[in-house]
């Protein structure tokens, strides 16, 4: 289990209904402006990860990866791959099904955060 | 204020792209619905476009630019103050739209987003004309001229949260400078620019502006991604200008990027010093995070506010955010309407939460509003102020919604600290009376638009972009031409004499 970043089964629906037409699938965690802050999907290594890229885990065998400048601020929180409806914008890849991945959050508790490993940098798939 | 409330502006039953001068159907007939935020009806569908309709769009677009590359400055600035008169003549009915697309009150679309869309037109059908090159001797039989030519075909992916303005922020300059344009409009906001294109397409040589709807992934995609692409501009998230960096750098193709802020909107002491108007606009400046119910790249998401000033000052900041009133978007009245989709309702509502979780304390909203009758069912958020620390994550991530997270500072040094610790640098603001902060604190700020005793102002003539992850290039000014345009230098020699090395 991914100590970091868990999914519900309305996402794991939805990335199976994306794994049917684009094959494996990727995350990357944005941020900033208009869509920013929410979770990004794109066939695997359409998006192409960094050295600057932390990965979390993977998320029902994707990999999900958010940059290190960002990771710093969102460390101490763990994160749940949900759905919500809504026509959001980008291109990630679930946008034409109307429907949008989005994350919730809560705070570790110490004991979690002591147990947590860091994270490797860089493309681990 | 007295009340105007507007009709709700009714639309065609479906919109195609705007290729070649016409509207045109997608290749494969699909279209998708449009919602309005303000009541979560479908309004409309708009094509729902793929790689053919971007091809037809690039073909439209060369073959306009073996021509219009040849326009002469005064042909373009002509057609620039047309497409601003016919805007001004159309002020209203514009807004109205804009309000049905994305939701926000239209005492903002009138007074902004349109007043802004016809400045800009104007603002670059202007500096043009007054425009030179330049040439050097560089000595007594050497010449350097330099003669800025157009990059050719440009894409342009436009973001949702000011349909219009954004659409012709990219526009104006680009047409300006001698290219052909293929726009993508957000796929949540895609009327907008449709109605536009009925109103001005005709004073526009066909192919030289042209708009392909449909999704990112779908549509923007093989845009930013072509090879027959020769710059691409893009406003949104970060993730995704990596991404169209990504594809740009397969092209070698150049890029300009906006991709949002977290902005420190910092209060000095001596705002307090005197109970007056100045004390009162300042106040309305911390409130500013409620313009465009916080869906600014921009947003003054953060209130640094001096410890000594702290209660009396948040006091009277938290009154006139309850005092915002919530409403019909197309009364005059309303100053806030709904967020643009239901994934930002969500994820707003989820910051909200985790702001909590973290320790911030709620001073006010914090919840959806509740409208009445015809709207119930929009997109509605009471505009929310949480207090904490710059650590949290309400500090540092972008909402793009009504809330706002306010801290303290003890010194101009930790003011600094905290408005600085941030992945990015698009806006800052800054208030004072004391005439040495005003502009050595605006200067320590790592942000490409600081603010001074004023907020959320974007007049055209004042450059605007970003530092650090909120990207590059400056737009809403002459600067914007250049990222558009090539220098073309000329070398010439008036020497006859061979330099005799061969």
């Amino acid at each position: 289990m991914n100590p970091r970043v868990a999914f519900t089964p309305e996402a794991k629906a939805l990335m199976d209904e994306l794994r049917a037409f684009h094959g494996p699938i990727m995350f990357h965690q944005s941020g900033g402006c208009c869509d920013g802050s929410s979770p990004m999907c794109f066939a695997l290594d359409d998006f192409k990860i960094g050295q600057v890229d932390v990965y979390l885990g993977d998320v029902d065998g994707a990999p999900f990866y958010m940059s290190s400048s960002q990771f710093e601020y969102w460390k101490h929180t763990h994160l749940t791959l949900d759905v919500t409806p809504g026509r959001g914008s980008s291109f990630s890849i679930e946008i034409p099904t109307g429907k949008r991945f989005m994350i919730h959050s809560r705070i570790f508790t110490d004991q979690e955060m002591a147990e947590l490993p860091e994270p490797p940098q860089g493309k681990q798939h | 204020m007295s009340t105007t409330l507007f009709d709700r502006p009714t639309l065609k039953a479906d919109y195609g792209n705007y290729i070649g001068g016409k509207f045109v159907a997608p290749v494969d007939g699909h279209y998708f619905d449009v919602t309005t935020p303000t009541d979560g009806t479908v309004i409309t569908k708009v094509a729902r476009s793929n790689s053919k309709d971007v091809e037809l769009a690039l073909d439209a677009a060369h073959a306009a630019y073996a021509t219009w590359k040849h326009s002469s400055v005064t042909e373009r600035s002509n057609m620039l103050l047309k497409i601003a008169d016919i805007v001004e003549a159309n002020h209203h009915k514009l807004a109205a739209i804009e309000t049905l697309d994305n939701g926000k009150s239209i005492r903002e679309t009138i007074n902004a987003d349109v007043a802004l869309v016809i400045d800009h037109f104007r603002y670059f059908a202007g500096v043009i004309r007054a425009e030179e090159g330049s040439v050097s001797e560089l000595d007594q039989h050497t010449v350097s001229m330099n003669i800025k030519e157009p990059v050719g075909v440009v894409a342009q992916i436009i973001p949702w949260n000011f349909p219009l303005l954004m659409a012709a922020w990219k526009i104006a300059p680009a047409l300006a400078a001698g290219n052909c344009v293929i726009v993508k409009p957000a796929e949540q906001t895609p009327v907008g620019l449709s109605v536009l294109m009925e109103l001005v397409g005709h004073l526009i040589p066909p192919g030289v502006l042209n708009i392909v709807h449909g999704f990112g992934p779908e549509a923007g995609k093989p845009l930013a991604q072509s090879s027959r692409v020769h710059k691409v501009a893009f406003t949104g998230e970060t993730t995704t200008g990596r991404l169209i960096m990504q594809y740009a750098s397969e092209n070698l193709n150049p890029v300009t990027m906006e991709l949002g802020g977290k902005s420190p909107n910092i209060f000095f002491k001596s705002v307090m010093d005197q109970d007056d108007a100045f004390l009162n606009k300042c106040v309305e400046g911390a409130v500013m995070f409620a313009l465009n119910q916080g869906e600014v790249c921009t947003c003054p998401s953060r209130i640094l506010v001096h410890e000594d000033i702290y209660d009396a000052f948040m006091e009277r900041v938290i009154a006139r955010t309850k005092a915002i009133k919530m409403g019909n978007p197309f009364d005059t009245n309303t100053m806030m309407g709904a967020q643009a989709s239901e994934d930002q309702f969500n994820k707003i509502l989820s910051y909200i939460k985790i702001g909590q979780e973290e320790g911030a304390e709620l001073l006010c909203g914090g919840a959806p509003a509740e409208l009445d009758g015809d709207y119930s069912n929009g997109y509605y958020i009471q505009p929310t102020i949480l207090k904490g620390h710059n650590k949290m994550r309400v500090f540092q991530e972008e909402i793009f919604g009504p809330v706002v997270a306010v801290t303290t500072f003890k010194t101009t040094e930790e003011a600094l600290e905290i408005a600085n610790d941030t992945l990015y640098g698009l806006g800052a603001g800054v208030w004072t009376r004391d005439s040495h902060e005003l502009y050595q604190v605006p200067r320590a700020i790592e942000a490409g638009r600081v603010w001074v005793n004023c907020y959320h102002a974007y007049p055209a003539h004042a450059p605007f972009g970003g530092y650090k992850q909120s990207g590059f290039g400056r737009e809403t000014h002459l600067m914007m031409l250049n990222h558009y345009r090539q220098n073309k230098n000329m070398l010439i020699s008036y020497d006859k004499n061979a330099l005799g090395f061969f």
